[in-house]
């Protein structure tokens, strides 16, 4: 278990937030306004030396705050921290570190950016009630919006050179030489003669010295490991079954646990009968939470068969009827008291759209679970005075609030474990899974109690990603898109996701545009309206938020437009384009594709889309053939503008990786709600995309722009229209709607 | 009941119907065998019977018919199989849950079939769920331990 884990967890006061540190003349000033959440746990011979840099005198230990759900967090937060550090990964640990406000996503905060307003010379045009809000709950340590590498890529680097330059500072002490003469290499300090001081030898000195904050982070000439392909820390372990995950988690003494929620999203807990369940071997108890029944027995399988054999009358919920009154909601949206925002409007649109043919069409996006392969789980011991939670979050710091909240145990006394996450794509950015444990666990205090949602727990009671609805309207002109009006309707996530954590969120909400607002293209009158839908579903930020609707509207919409000016998709959109990065990505995957326009066979389809999310310009070219099964996809070339790539290797998983979960959403995919009860419950009709359906796909990272930024997110709002655009091309079908399987056949 | 499970025979008293997917993780605390939905369609809790890819959560411990090997079994961080071996230097994970599934499904595949064409990959192994989407790895790492194993 995490040794960090134990340290005492100290609360702090959210204060005003002031930056962690600023660049000035080449030489950063490490310091943080919080205090080192490290400090408090150490015995002799210790030394925590940032928060970030824990040496003790068997072991480096590197805190790596933001959570894995696979995206490699864990592996670029140490790649950033030894670079500076001087170790080698092999002689590191890392843990995720106590939850604390030090270690608060900047990245999120103070841009609010690449989560809530998404960069690119529109920003400044968000509201700042939206942005505040925002910042109080992203400011806090989260897990998203692609912003472990941003944050991190200063900050990370600056904490392993102010460790290791308190290392030389303790070395020079003890051998009586000047720190300018040491250098380091492979978690040692070196002596001009050539003796080499391990840092675990000197932590017991560095932890009696003020931290050395004035250093020179190296440049980029100098990076041992930044750039370089490198082998994951985790793959071993998770190649031989050896990694643990939240679900793995054991006890002595522990029970085992599962949920009957109300199927009916948002309803109440009606009258059961549990005669059956006590029936079954192992169920020791079953307890009314929120929403349901908790039911803990000796071991996982016994819990879910207790679940089964319970005979609940359920009430309705608070969800329309029919999938019919969710679309009509959207439909009635278009209007100007439910106008959100319009973050953009060039030109003049009534008067281009006045001139002469109009070109109309409707878009839809359905709700979609996040399912990642690991059920939800939490595992937590309720003590009348304390608290211990095992759990995989992306929020912890909300997870202790929630608990504490929930138990009346103050956060200081609650002690969270942060556990390997087995995917999220933003489904762990909820936390109702913990609510639930602890409840139960409240009821048995003094046993730890593993509580696993069944698969279809888990996704009947998703908070799945919007559903969307956009309409557009444009015109051509001597083979060129003069006009294009793109209005979008959508619940807020962002109200939906942080009403759930207690914050309300007045003003407009950006990621009803995001994606599609922000887009690089000079088409004359060019317009994007957002329009709020009534809360429907609870929603919450799916892989790409509001650009995985949005970036398939848009490119759709556009693709409509260059094929009525009877242009080439490539071409025009390099044509419209007004940003050299965004060019850039484009050109790239012209290249790679080789591309000579959407039929370059018989029987062979391509599509390019273009979406900038999350600051990070991304271009797919997708390719499909008509074969006698159906479409196949064949191949997809990507190409994605993050400045600098940290490591290629796990650049190019979260970029296929990317594509792959993009594609199969909008092939094979919807979660629909009858009666306001999901009827997708699990993978036989939630398929995703199985390997047989993958595409070749190569991957190219582009590093001209000066802003390093993350890559989990952004290669998934252009594959769906790439996909629909490819399509129209061999088949002359054009899809307007997701998922397509419902209107082509795949191979 | 006695079930022989990664070369150890263990009495086990459990019910019959109990899936096996269960006894492994709950029993025997071999949590590398993962659950992921209980109806065989992730295949991240397969494991070999008899050497044939199963679902153990499929299969009711009263039913198993042959030893048991769990991807505990195939090989440990220190003695890796082939196939674990071609997953590590491909670099194939990302969350990794699905991955002690998919490697079980490989081992199985190659045993049948050294040399598979691309379709063969692709029949055996849709039936793994990789939610990050790590097929292009997960193909290039099945070819990978077809060259081990044909070397060893």
């Amino acid at each position: 278990m995490s040794r960090v884990g134990k340290i005492a967890r100290r609360s702090f006061l959210v204060g005003a937030v002031a930056a962690a540190g600023g660049v000035a003349f080449g030489v950063w000033r490490y310091k943080t306004p919080y205090r080192n959440p490290l400090l408090s746990g150490l015995n002799d011979g210790e030394a925590a030396l940032t928060p970030y840099v824990l040496i003790r005198p068997d072991g480096i230990t590197l805190i790596t705050p933001r959570a894995d759900k696979g995206q490699g967090a864990y592996q670029v937060q140490a790649m950033l921290l030894a670079e500076e550090l001087d170790v080698t990964l092999d002689q590191i640990a890392v843990d995720p570190g106590p939850p604390d406000v030090a270690y608060w996503n900047r990245a999120l905060a103070d841009e609010a950016a690449a989560f809530l307003a998404p960069g690119g010379g529109f920003g400044e045009q968000v509201a700042g009630s939206v942005v505040s809000a925002g910042a109080k709950f992203l400011g806090l340590q989260i897990t998203g919006g692609s912003t472990t590498t941003p944050d991190g890529f200063d900050k990370l680097r600056a904490a392993g050179a102010s460790a290791r330059e308190t290392l030389k500072a303790a070395a020079a002490a003890q051998a009586g030489v000047a720190a300018s003469e040491l250098t380091t290499r492979d978690g040692a300090v070196i002596l001009p003669d050539g003796t080499t001081l391990p840092y675990t030898e000197l932590a017991a000195g560095a932890a009696d010295l003020d931290p050395v904050t004035d250093v020179a982070l190296r440049p980029a000439s100098e990076w041992r490991l930044i750039g370089k392909p490198t082998p994951r820390l985790d793959m071993v372990a998770k190649s031989t079954g050896t990694q643990d995950y939240g679900i793995d988690v054991h006890l002595p003494g522990m029970v085992h646990a599962t949920v009957l929620l109300n199927p009916a999203i948002g309803g109440a807990l009606g009258s059961y009968d549990t005669a059956e369940t006590f029936k079954i071997r192992g169920v020791q108890s079953v307890v009314e939470i929120s929403g349901g029944l908790g039911i803990v027995a000796d071991n996982t399988w016994r819990a879910m068969e207790g679940a089964k054999a319970i005979v609940a009358s359920w009430p309705d919920g608070p969800l329309p009827r029919s999938m019919e009154a969710h679309w009509q909601a959207l439909s009635d949206s278009f209007t100007e008291d439910t106008q959100d925002s319009r973050k953009r409007d060039d030109g003049d649109m009534d008067a281009a759209l006045g001139a002469g043919d109009v070109i109309e069409a409707e878009y839809r996006a359905p709700y979609l679970a996040h399912a990642p392969l690991e059920p939800v789980n939490a595992t937590v011991r309720v003590d009348d005075d304390a608290i211990e939670i095992w759990t995989g979050t992306q929020i912890p710091r909300n997870v202790l609030t929630n608990v504490s909240g929930i138990t009346g145990v103050s956060e200081d006394d609650i002690t969270l474990h942060v556990q390997m996450i087995g995917g999220s794509f933003g489904h762990r950015l909820e936390d109702m899974v913990v609510r639930h444990a602890t409840e139960i666990a409240m009821q048995m205090k003094g046993t730890p109690v593993k509580l696993t949602y069944s698969r279809e727990e888990d996704m009947t009671h998703e908070f799945p990603r919007q559903i969307a609805m956009a309409r557009m309207r444009g015109a051509v002109r001597e083979g060129r898109v003069e006009a294009f009006d793109l209005g979008i309707a959508m619940p807020s996530v962002i109200v939906s996701q942080m009403g759930r954590q207690g914050l309300s969120v007045p003003g407009p909400d950006s990621q009803i545009v995001a994606g599609a607002f922000e887009q690089p293209f000079s088409v004359p009158h060019h317009r994007v309206t957002g329009y709020r839908a009534p809360p429907l579903a609870p929603i919450s930020s799916w892989r790409s938020v509001g650009a995985s609707t949005n970036g398939f509207f848009y490119n759709t919409g556009l693709d409509e437009l260059i094929h009525a000016a009877g242009a080439d998709p490539m071409e025009e959109r390099l044509r419209l384009c007004d940003d050299a990065l965004a060019r850039g990505v484009l050109e790239a995957v012209a290249e790679m594709s080789d591309w000579s326009g959407p039929n370059p066979a018989d029987g062979v389809g391509r599509g390019v889309a273009f979406t900038k999310s999350f600051g990070v310009p991304c271009a797919e070219v997708i390719e499909v053939e008509t074969t006698e099964a159906g479409l196949k996809l064949t191949r997809a070339w990507v190409a994605a503008e993050v400045g600098t790539v940290v490591d290629p290797l796990n650049f190019e998983n979260q970029v296929a990786g990317g594509v792959i979960f993009g594609l199969g959403h909008a092939m094979n995919c919807e979660l629909t709600y009858a009666d306001g009860r999901a009827e997708q419950t699990n993978f036989d009709t939630f398929q995703g995309l199985r390997l047989y359906q993958a595409p070749a796909i190569e991957v190219r990272g582009l590093e001209n722009g000066d802003k390093v930024l993350g890559v989990g997110e952004p290669p998934v709002p252009p594959a769906a229209p790439a996909l629909a655009a490819a399509i129209f091309a061999a088949t002359g079908t054009r899809l307007r709607e997701m998922p397509f399987s419902k209107f082509v056949e795949f191979a | 009941m006695q079930l022989t499970i990664d070369g150890t025979d263990h009495e086990i008293e459990v019910e019959d119907a109990m899936p096996l997917l269960w006894v492994l993780r709950d029993v025997l605390g071999k949590t590398g065998v993962k659950y992921g939905c209980g109806i065989a369609q992730c295949g991240a809790c397969t494991v070999h019977i008899d050497g044939e890819a199963v679902r153990s959560c499929q299969v009711a411990a009263g039913d198993v018919w042959g030893p048991v090997t769990t991807i505990h079994g195939l090989g440990n961080p220190e003695t890796r199989h082939a196939v674990q071996q071609a997953w590590i230097e491909t670099q194939v994970a990302q969350c990794g849950y699905c991955q002690s599934g998919q490697i079980m499904q490989a081992a199985a595949l190659l045993s049948e079939t050294p040399d598979p064409s691309d379709e063969d990959i692709d029949d055996a192994m849709s039936g793994n769920l990789c939610r990050c989407g790590a097929y292009p790895r997960i193909r290039a790492a099945v070819k990978v331990a077809a060259a081990k194993l044909k070397e060893a």
